[in-house]
């Protein structure tokens, strides 16, 4: 109990930090799955539909649309994950703004996350209404998505936020975004099925939150669900973001507490 | 100025802090007593700053003995933190956001209602004299501005003791004192204050007992006037030469002053009457570029008791 009334103090700061920006975020969301589906699921798609049989018999703008969905929940929280927790922590030191009063390490952290996974819901409710305006929706179960998208979210956030609070290399978030987020999101079943890929990089897309994500949401969009294997999706991206959030408090009572 | 029940607030003993190899505060003993106004006083890198962060709780203690209101700040960091009101070196406030958002954010951490912020944050800034900035975004306010709000910010949850870290560092005089008034309103009021500051005037408005630190360690504990009584003369003398600086003083200072120290840029003659100090010496012929005559300061203290200045 006394724990979440400690994380969620900071949620105040955090929002009273969004209200700045909101308006462009709320845009941005609307106009980001927009363009997306007009070029990939309309324009692209139709030249794909015209060439080959996605399993399942399905049309390219179904298919594509919930690993946009995904992916779109790994950008935002990627983003709001790395500069955000390095400002925190260097240049506006907010962090230590809020460990000067009773909250504690776990409070930040947690609280920060808190946050991050509120913007994630907004982000992923305003993508669901899109996509089912494009009529990329086939189930009512799509409603799933959302807290699937706050998951792969956060197993996002959450090592990236254990890296920032670790690393004195502010740069290194560029590379991340270069040669770890773009090639998950290129690599990861969002526009190609991945047995497309050597069989070496399909084992290695099943050990990527992104794929069990996208495959995920792409289950419940289509209403075509084994249980099976969601359990194995949910479990494994649990699993990941519980490693890497105890990962984070590490490095953030490591860089905070010394 | 002893606590009324001589439980002290804060009680240090044998404490010490580590980084690897570097001892940055080395097994050092003191008291906060309520009320009072207790200062470090030491140059930078004299571990200040690693003692307020231990008693805020958020620097393990590497051994010793540490209670703040009678806690352990390992185990009872939040009902610690809580109670004090810090004021860091380096500002935490948000730049963006607006003077009063700032304080009622940082009242919310403390769990604060917010009917009950509105009204204490009025007070606060009137307090600081920021009323007029209330809505105004932290960015453009001035360095002077910025610190009397984060002293307005610490003082939300009503502590029972402020520390302030080198609350005056960077800003320029006028703004100083301005800050130093506010201070010392609040010691008036009864709030116990602890500070550290390399600056010795800081030390001797605001400090009812201060104890000198140098590498880690207490050198001297007392208060102003009894550290320059104990440790200084009563006036000094400050010649300064151009290039005729004579090599060997005693020559000329012999049975008129009782002690010199020779920096690169003055020399200063310790003397308990410093206008004979300076006549004998025109008598015996010494002709400095510049003779001043002042009292004995903290810095003098200090100069006596490491060799080398507060302020490098």
């Amino acid at each position: 109990m006394n724990t979440f009334v400690l994380a969620a103090r900071p949620l105040e700061f955090f929002f009273a930090q969004y209200r700045r920006v909101w308006r462009g975020t709320a845009v941005s969301s609307v106009a980001t799955p927009v363009f997306f589906l007009l070029a990939l699921g309309v324009g692209l798609g139709v030249f794909v539909d015209r060439a080959t049989d996605l399993p399942g018999d399905v049309s390219y703008l179904e298919f594509v649309a919930p690993g946009l969905l995904a992916a779109a929940a790994m950008q935002v929280a990627s983003f709001e994950s790395s500069w955000p927790v390095l400002a925190a922590i260097k240049w506006t030191r907010q962090y230590h703004a809020m460990l000067a009063t009773p909250l504690r390490v776990s409070d930040v952290l947690f609280g920060h996350q808190a946050f991050i996974a509120t913007r994630l819901f907004m982000t992923a409710v305003v993508y669901l209404v899109v996509i089912t305006a494009f009529g990329a929706v086939a189930s009512p179960l799509a409603i799933l998505t959302v807290p699937v998208a706050v998951l792969v979210g956060l197993s996002f956030s959450a090592p990236l936020a254990a890296w920032g609070a670790k690393t004195e290399l502010e740069t290194s978030f560029v590379a991340i975004f270069r040669f770890v987020i773009l090639p998950l999101f290129l690599f990861s079943g969002v526009f190609f099925p991945i047995t497309e890929l050597p069989t070496a990089l399909q084992w290695f897309a099943h050990l990527t939150p992104l794929w069990h994500g996208v495959d995920l949401c792409r289950q419940l969009t289509l209403g075509d669900v084994a249980l099976w294997s969601v359990l194995v999706h949910v479990l494994f991206l649990v699993a990941w973001t519980a490693v890497c959030l105890a990962l984070a408090l590490r490095s953030y009572r490591r860089r905070l507490i010394r | 100025m002893a606590g009324h029940d001589g439980q002290p607030l804060i009680h240090a003993r044998g404490l010490v802090k580590r980084f690897g190899e570097l001892v940055a505060v080395d097994a050092i003993d003191f008291d906060l007593q309520r009320g009072e106004a207790f200062g470090f006083l030491g140059p930078n890198g004299a571990g200040k700053t690693s003692t307020m962060r231990m008693i805020g709780c958020v620097s393990p203690v590497t051994d010793g003995t540490l209670r703040v209101f009678g806690l352990d700040p390992a185990r009872d960091g939040v009902k610690i933190r809580g109670r004090l009101g810090v004021v860091p070196q380096l500002d935490t406030l948000d730049m963006e956001l607006t003077v009063r958002e700032n304080l009622i954010i940082y009242g919310r951490y403390f769990g604060l209602p917010r009917r009950e912020l509105g009204k204490r944050t009025d007070e606060l800034l009137e307090f600081v004299e920021l009323t007029e900035r209330a809505n105004d975004k932290v960015e453009p306010l001035s360095g002077g501005m910025k610190r009397r709000l984060t002293i307005a910010r610490s003082l939300v949850n009503d502590p029972e003791v402020m520390l302030l870290d080198e609350p005056t560092t960077g800003l320029d005089p006028q703004a100083r004192h301005v800050v130093w008034d506010r201070l010392y309103r609040l010691k008036r009021q009864g709030v116990t204050l602890l500070l550290t500051t390399h600056y010795m005037d800081e030390a001797e408005q605001l400090c009812d007992r201060l104890v000198v630190m140098d590498r880690g360690r207490i050198v001297a504990e007392g208060s102003p006037r009894e550290l320059i009584e104990r440790y200084s003369t009563r006036e000094v003398v400050e010649l300064r030469f151009d290039d005729s600086r004579p090599e060997d003083f005693s020559y000329w200072t012999d049975g008129l002053v009782s002690r010199v120290e020779s920096l690169p840029d003055r020399v200063l003659l310790y003397t308990d009457d410093g206008d004979a100090a300076s006549h004998g010496l025109h008598e015996r012929g010494l002709v400095p570029e510049s003779v001043l005559v002042r009292r004995s300061t903290l810095e003098d203290v200090f100069l006596h008791l490491t060799g080398r200045s507060l302020i490098e």
